[in-house]
C-alpha cells in the first residue's frame, strides 16, 4: 500500500469530520434522554432513519422546497420522539433500567416495522441541500453538503447548549437530571420534561438523518449502524456529557476514517468498535467521564 | 401422614423434576405424533435457540446484567465448528467441543475487563463485540466465505448413524436442550443461583454477605457464552450451511426478546419465549408485512404490563394472590 | 477484638474521617454516635469493606483486614446491616436470610449445576437454619413473601436476621431503629440486649440516645470526621465537648 499523500489525508480528514459531526448529533440525542431518564434510548437509531424518510417524503410527496422540507423533517422526527415517549415509555411504571432499555429496543423494532411498511424496503436517494458542485479547498475537494453538515451541526449544538445553560426549560431539565424527586417537589412536571427531552433527541436524530442520507443512501435501517456509532461516541465521551459527546463523535469519525485509509476500509467498523472496547477497558467511564456509574 | 398427604408431598417436593420428565416424555413421542419434517424443523430450531436463551437468561435474568451481543457467541460456535470440520476435516463432535472450550476462553478474556463496566457501558461493549465479530465473518472471505457463507458442513453422527434428518436431529437437539434446561433449573435453585439473584438486586449488599460479585458475573457470562457456542455448533451441523446474517446484532436483540418475553430469571419462561418468537412468523404467514410491528408490540406490551416477563410476572401475581388469600383466611 | 487505628478517608479532597482510632472489646456493645455527617456510616463501610480507607489500619482479632476485599470479611465473622435497607426486593424473606448463609453454602459451580444429593442435603440444612432464625424474629409466617411487600419494621428485622444467621463474631449495626415506632424500637433493643447477653461483639451506629444509653457499654463520639470523645455512657452524657458538638449544630440548624 502506498503512503497516502497530503491531499489524500486531507480528504480523509474531511470525510472523518463529516461522519464525526453526524455521530456527534446522534450522540447528543442519546445524552439528552440519558440525562433526564437515566436510560439508553435505542429508538434514537430509528429517529435517524426517520429524519431521512421524512425529508424524502416532504420533497417528493408534498413537493416542498428544500429549506421547508428540512425543517419539516426535523419537526416530524421530534414529534415522533415525543410520541414514542408518551405512548411507549410513560405507560410503563417500572423504574428498573434494564426493563426500560429493553422497552426502547421493542419500540425500535416497531418503528422499523412501520418504516418498512410506509416507505418499503428499497434503497432511495435524497438530493443534497444545495447544488452538487464540489468546492476545492487546499487541494482537497468537498461537497457543499459537507459544509452544510458542519454548519447545521454546529448550530444545533450551540442551540442545545444555549437551551440548557440559559433558559428556564434547560434549568428544569438539569434539575430533573440531577434529582427527579426533588424536581417534582418544587413543581417541575417530570413527564413533560422527559417528553421534551425525547423531542430534542428526535430533532437531533432527525437532523442527522436528513443531513447524512444525501451522501449515503436512504433505507429503513440506515440509522442502525450510524445510530450505534453515535451511541459509541456518547460512551467515548463519558455518557451524558454534551462536550464529551461532540468530542467523542469527532474523535470516532476521524479515527475511523484515518484507519480506513491507512489500514483497511473493509474493517473500518472493526477498528472503530475495537478502539471503543479498548478505551472502555482502560477507562471504564469513557475518555471524558469522571464518575463511575 | 396419610397416604394422600404423602403423595401430595412427593409431588410438591419433586414438582420441577416431574415437570422435566413430563416434557421429556412428550418430546420422546412428538416425532411419532407429528411426523411432518417441516414442523419438526421448527421445533428443532426452538431447541437450538433454547440452549442459548437459557444461558442468556442466567446472565440477564439472574445476574441482572445486559448483553446485546450474544449472537456473536452463537456465531463463533457455528463458525468454529464449521471451519474446523470443513477446512481441517476434524470430527464434528471434537470440533464442537474444541470450539466450546475456545469460546469459553474468549468469553473469559472478554469478561474480565467488560464486566467491570456497568449498565450502558456494558450494553455498548457487548454490542461492539458483536459488530466486530460480524464484520470479520463478512470480510474475511478467504476463510469464512464472506457474505455467501460456508456450505458443506458435515452432519454429526452417533455410533455410525449420521444425524441427517429432522427426526434424528430432533432427538439430539431436544436431548441437549432438556439437559441444559435441567442444569439451568438446578443452578437457579442452588445457593449459587440465589447468590446470582442477590448480585442482580443489590451488589453492595451481596458483597457484604460474602458473595464474590465480579467472579459470579464472570462465571455466569462464560457459561452463557459456552451454551451459545454449543447452540451455534448444533445449528451449523444441522443445516450444513451458515452465513453471517444469522449472527447480527438483530439476532442478539431477538435472543434478548426471547428472554424478556418469557421472563427475566425464569428458566421455564425461556422455553416459552423461544417457542413464541420462533413460532410467531408461522402464525403470521398472511401478514408478513406486519411481522416486525407485531413482534415489537408483543415485547412492548409484555414489558409495560408485566415488567418481569410473562411467565415470571404471572407467577409473581399468582403467588401474591395466594399469599393474600392465606393471610386473609388467617385473620 | 476490633482495632481501628488511625483511619482516614477523603471524598474528592473533603475529609470524611481523619485519623480515627478506637477499639471494640470482645463481648461488648460499642456505640458510635455523632451529628449528621460526622463520618459514622463511612467508618462502618470501611470496617465492612464497602469502602477502602485511604490511610490507617483495621485489625480484627489481631489480623489486618483493611486490605481484604469486602466479600472475604463475612468469612472472618463480620456481619452488617445497612442504614438504608439493602434487602433483595424480589427474593422471598427466606431467600434473603439464606443469602446471609453464603459462607456456608456450596461454592462449586459444577456441583450446583448437577445438584447432587449431598448438595441438596446441605441446602436443606441451611434452609432449616434460616427458618429457625426467622422464627427468632417472629417472621416465620412471612417466609415465602417477597421482601418488597413487607412493612418497614419487618424489613429492618429481616436485615437483622440476615446478618445474624451465619453466627457472626462481630455485628455492625447501622442505625437499626431509624424510622421505627416505639414498640418496634423496644423490640430491636431487646434483641440487641439478648445478643449482648449471648456474648456477641456489637458496633452500633445510632441517633436514638435512649437506645444508645441503655444498650451500650462503651460510647465513641465522632464530629466532623474526628474522634472527640470515648468512654462509658454516663461520662459521654456529661462530656462538654459532646454537648457542644450536638448543641452547636442545633443552634446553627434551628
Amino acid at each position: 500500500m502506498n503512503m497516502p499523500t497530503l491531499t489524500d489525508s486531507l480528504q480523509f480528514l474531511f470525510a472523518g469530520l463529516t461522519n464525526g459531526a453526524i455521530y456527534a448529533l446522534i450522540a447528543l440525542g442519546f445524552c439528552v434522554v440519558h440525562n433526564t431518564m437515566g436510560i439508553v434510548n435505542f429508538t434514537q437509531v430509528d429517529l435517524v432513519s426517520l429524519g431521512g424518510m421524512f425529508l424524502y417524503s416532504a420533497l417528493f410527496l408534498f413537493g416542498l422546497p428544500m429549506p421547508l422540507a428540512l425543517a419539516g423533517a426535523v419537526t416530524a422526527a421530534a414529534v415522533t420522539g415525543m410520541a414514542v415517549e408518551r405512548v411507549g415509555i410513560r405507560p410503563s411504571r417500572s423504574d428498573n433500567h434494564l426493563v426500560l432499555i429493553f422497552l426502547t429496543i421493542g419500540l425500535s423494532v416497531i418503528l422499523r416495522g412501520i418504516m418498512k411498511l410506509a416507505w418499503g424496503k428499497n434503497r432511495m436517494a435524497v438530493p443534497p441541500l444545495t447544488a452538487d458542485e464540489p468546492i476545492r479547498l487546499f487541494g482537497a475537494t468537498i461537497l457543499p453538503q459537507i459544509l452544510w453538515i458542519f454548519l447545521l451541526t454546529a448550530g444545533a449544538v450551540l442551540l442545545l447548549i444555549w437551551i440548557f445553560r440559559r433558559t428556564t426549560l434547560g434549568l428544569c431539565m438539569r434539575a430533573v437530571a440531577s434529582n427527579a424527586d426533588a424536581a417534582a417537589v418544587v413543581g417541575i412536571d417530570g413527564g413533560r420534561i422527559r417528553m421534551i427531552s425525547f423531542a430534542i433527541a428526535g430533532g437531533m436524530g432527525g437532523l442527522a438523518g436528513a443531513l447524512v442520507t444525501p451522501i449515503t443512501t436512504l433505507s429503513y435501517d440506515v440509522g442502525v449502524l450510524l445510530g450505534l456509532k453515535g451511541f459509541a461516541a456518547a460512551i467515548l465521551g463519558g455518557f451524558g456529557s454534551f462536550v464529551g459527546a461532540v468530542a467523542g463523535g469527532v474523535l470516532l469519525g476521524v479515527l475511523e476514517s484515518l484507519a480506513a485509509a491507512g489500514l483497511s476500509s473493509a474493517y473500518k467498523d472493526v477498528i472503530a468498535f475495537g478502539l471503543l472496547l479498548l478505551v472502555l477497558f482502560i477507562r471504564p467511564a469513557g475518555l471524558f467521564g469522571s464518575a463511575k456509574r | 401422614m396419610t397416604p394422600r398427604d404423602r403423595i401430595r408431598y412427593f409431588f410438591s417436593s419433586h414438582r420441577t423434576g416431574l415437570s422435566v420428565c413430563l416434557l421429556a416424555l412428550f418430546l420422546l413421542v412428538y416425532p411419532a405424533w407429528v411426523g411432518n419434517p417441516y414442523l419438526l424443523g421448527i421445533s428443532n430450531l426452538i431447541a437450538v435457540y433454547l440452549i442459548a436463551v437459557i444461558g442468556l437468561n442466567l446472565f440477564i435474568g439472574y445476574a441482572g446484567q445486559i448483553s446485546l451481543g450474544h449472537a456473536a457467541y452463537l456465531g463463533l460456535g457455528a463458525y468454529g465448528s464449521a471451519l474446523l470440520t470443513v477446512h481441517l476435516g476434524i470430527n464434528p463432535w471434537l470440533a464442537m467441543a474444541a470450539t466450546a472450550v475456545a469460546v469459553g476462553l474468549t468469553a473469559f478474556l472478554v469478561a474480565i475487563p467488560t464486566l467491570r463496566l456497568s449498565g450502558h457501558y456494558l450494553a455498548m461493549a457487548t454490542l461492539g463485540f458483536n459488530i466486530v465479530c460480524y464484520t470479520v465473518m463478512m470480510q474475511w472471505d478467504r476463510v469464512t466465505g464472506g457474505p455467501s457463507g460456508l456450505a458443506g458442513i458435515p452432519h454429526l453422527s452417533l455410533a455410525g448413524v449420521a444425524i441427517d434428518d429432522e427426526t434424528r436431529f430432533h432427538y439430539l437437539a431436544w436431548g441437549a436442550a432438556i439437559l441444559v434446561l435441567t442444569l439451568g433449573l438446578n443452578l437457579a435453585r442452588s445457593s449459587l443461583g440465589l447468590a446470582l439473584a442477590a448480585v442482580a438486586q443489590n451488589e453492595t449488599a451481596a458483597a457484604s454477605l460474602g458473595i464474590q460479585v465480579h467472579r459470579a458475573k464472570i462465571r455466569i457470562f462464560v457459561l452463557s457464552a459456552v451454551l451459545a457456542s454449543v447452540a451455534g455448533s448444533l445449528f451449523a451441523h444441522c443445516y450444513t450451511f451458515i452465513n453471517p446474517d444469522s449472527f447480527t446484532i438483530f439476532n442478539s436483540v431477538e435472543l434478548v426478546t426471547m428472554v424478556v418475553i418469557g421472563g427475566l430469571g425464569s428458566i421455564w419462561g425461556s422455553l416459552f419465549g423461544a417457542s413464541l418468537i420462533i413460532l410467531l412468523p408461522e402464525f403470521l404467514h398472511f401478514f408478513e408485512t406486519f411481522r416486525d410491528i407485531i413482534h415489537g408490540l408483543i415485547v412492548v406490551t409484555v414489558l409495560i404490563l408485566l415488567p418481569q416477563g410473562l411467565v415470571s410476572g404471572l407467577k409473581d401475581l399468582l403467588r401474591m394472590r395466594l399469599l393474600r388469600k392465606a393471610n386473609n383466611a388467617r385473620n | 477484638m476490633l482495632e481501628i487505628d488511625g483511619i482516614s478517608k477523603h471524598f474528592g479532597g473533603l475529609p470524611a474521617l481523619e485519623e480515627v482510632s478506637f477499639r471494640c472489646r470482645e463481648g461488648m456493645t460499642t456505640a458510635l454516635i455523632g451529628p449528621n455527617g460526622a463520618g459514622k456510616s463511612t467508618l462502618i463501610n470501611c470496617i465492612a469493606g464497602t469502602l477502602n480507607p485511604d490511610a490507617g489500619a483495621i485489625r480484627f482479632t489481631g489480623r489486618r483486614i483493611d486490605d481484604l476485599p469486602c466479600h472475604r470479611r463475612p468469612y472472618l465473622g463480620i456481619a452488617r446491616t445497612f442504614q438504608n435497607l439493602a434487602l433483595f426486593p424480589r427474593l422471598t424473606v427466606l431467600e434473603n436470610v439464606l443469602a446471609g448463609l453464603t459462607p456456608e453454602a456450596e461454592q462449586s459451580f459444577v456441583k450446583s449445576l448437577l445438584r447432587l444429593p449431598a448438595t441438596r442435603h446441605r441446602e436443606r440444612l441451611l434452609r432449616l437454619k434460616a427458618m429457625a432464625m426467622l422464627d427468632n424474629f417472629g417472621l416465620a409466617d412471612k417466609a415465602r413473601w417477597p421482601a418488597s411487600v413487607l412493612s418497614y419494621g419487618d424489613k429492618k428485622r429481616v436485615e437483622m436476621a440476615r446478618a445474624l444467621v451465619a453466627g457472626p463474631r462481630l455485628l455492625l449495626l447501622d442505625e437499626p431503629v431509624a424510622g421505627l415506632n416505639g414498640a418496634e424500637t423496644a423490640r430491636i433493643a431487646m434483641e440487641i440486649r439478648r445478643l449482648h447477653g449471648a456474648g456477641l461483639t456489637i458496633l452500633l451506629v445510632e441517633h436514638d440516645m435512649d437506645l444508645v444509653m441503655t444498650v451500650s457499654d462503651h460510647v465513641v463520639v465522632l464530629d466532623g470526621g474526628r474522634l472527640i470523645a470515648a468512654g462509658a455512657p454516663q461520662e459521654i452524657r456529661t462530656n462538654p465537648r459532646v454537648i457542644e458538638a450536638y448543641l452547636g449544630r442545633m443552634s446553627v440548624t434551628a
